[in-house]
């Protein structure tokens, strides 16, 4: 164990943020410093496997999972997505400047040993179980857990 | 500069060289010195970071012609 912490809060769950949030996790755990990424509000989408729409849902949670269907594939752009049209250019140029997609971002910091952790409450809330996760995510929990982590830390960011 | 082992970095951008050389580094005996060879100026600050932050040598840098070089001694205390 490192004697220094890195916390991120992956709130938003676009493309972009969830790029920015991996870079840094995984130089981060290069550094030597303990990394945990807490899954939270959109963010969860970031981490889910992006079956679509199961388990015990409400109406309007069904609904949400439709519109917001997860998965690290499905994410879009924050800015300039144009129906996707934004979107497959950022990847072709990721691609051409052989910069490592999402999926790949996600598996080394697991590789790293980056901690995956996805916030219950905003789980419940969108009646996401922990079968709608990929397996790098082990941990689920709230924000006293996080924030027990963040004071120990000395690099804490929202993104 | 005399390096016992060389990392090719040349077409991969931040945070790919450092992860890669984190990795490669691993794999060194202490005090053996690697080389990472890049096309992106940022490994010029990034590697001097990286190196404040582990506790490895940096050694300095070779530029020539847009192909950096640099070069880090692992730190024998880090085995």
């Amino acid at each position: 164990m490192s004697d220094e912490g890195v916390t991120l809060i992956v709130f938003s769950g676009e493309l972009d943020r969830a790029l920015a949030a991996f870079n840094l996790a995984n130089t981060a755990a290069s550094m030597g410093m303990d990394v945990t990424m807490f899954f939270t509000f959109w963010g969860l989408a970031v981490v889910e496997k992006g079956g679509g729409a199961r388990g015990d849902k409400g109406l309007l949670q069904w609904m949400m999972s439709l519109v917001n269907r997860g998965g690290a594939g499905r994410l879009k752009l924050s800015r300039m997505n144009m129906l996707g049209a934004g979107k497959g250019a950022m990847k072709s140029l990721m691609k051409k400047h052989r910069m490592p997609s999402l999926q790949e971002m996600i598996a080394l910091a697991a590789e790293q040993g980056v901690r995956f952790v996805a916030c219950t409450t905003s789980m419940a809330l969108m009646g996401l179980t922990e079968e709608d996760f990929i397996d790098e995510v082990d941990e689920f929990a709230g924000a006293t857990t996080y924030l027990g982590l963040a004071s120990q830390g000395n690099v804490n960011l929202f993104i | 500069m005399d390096a016992d082992h060389t990392l090719d970095c040349i077409g991969l951008y931040c945070p790919m060289p450092i992860v890669k050389t984190s990795q490669r580094i691993k794999e060194l005996a202490g005090g053996e010195v690697l080389e990472v060879v890049s096309d992106d100026r940022g490994i010029k600050s990034d590697m001097p970071a990286w190196c404040e932050k582990t506790g490895h040598e940096f050694l300095g840098l070779q530029e020539d012609e847009g192909e950096i070089k640099v070069y880090v001694r692992k730190s024998p205390a880090t085995e």
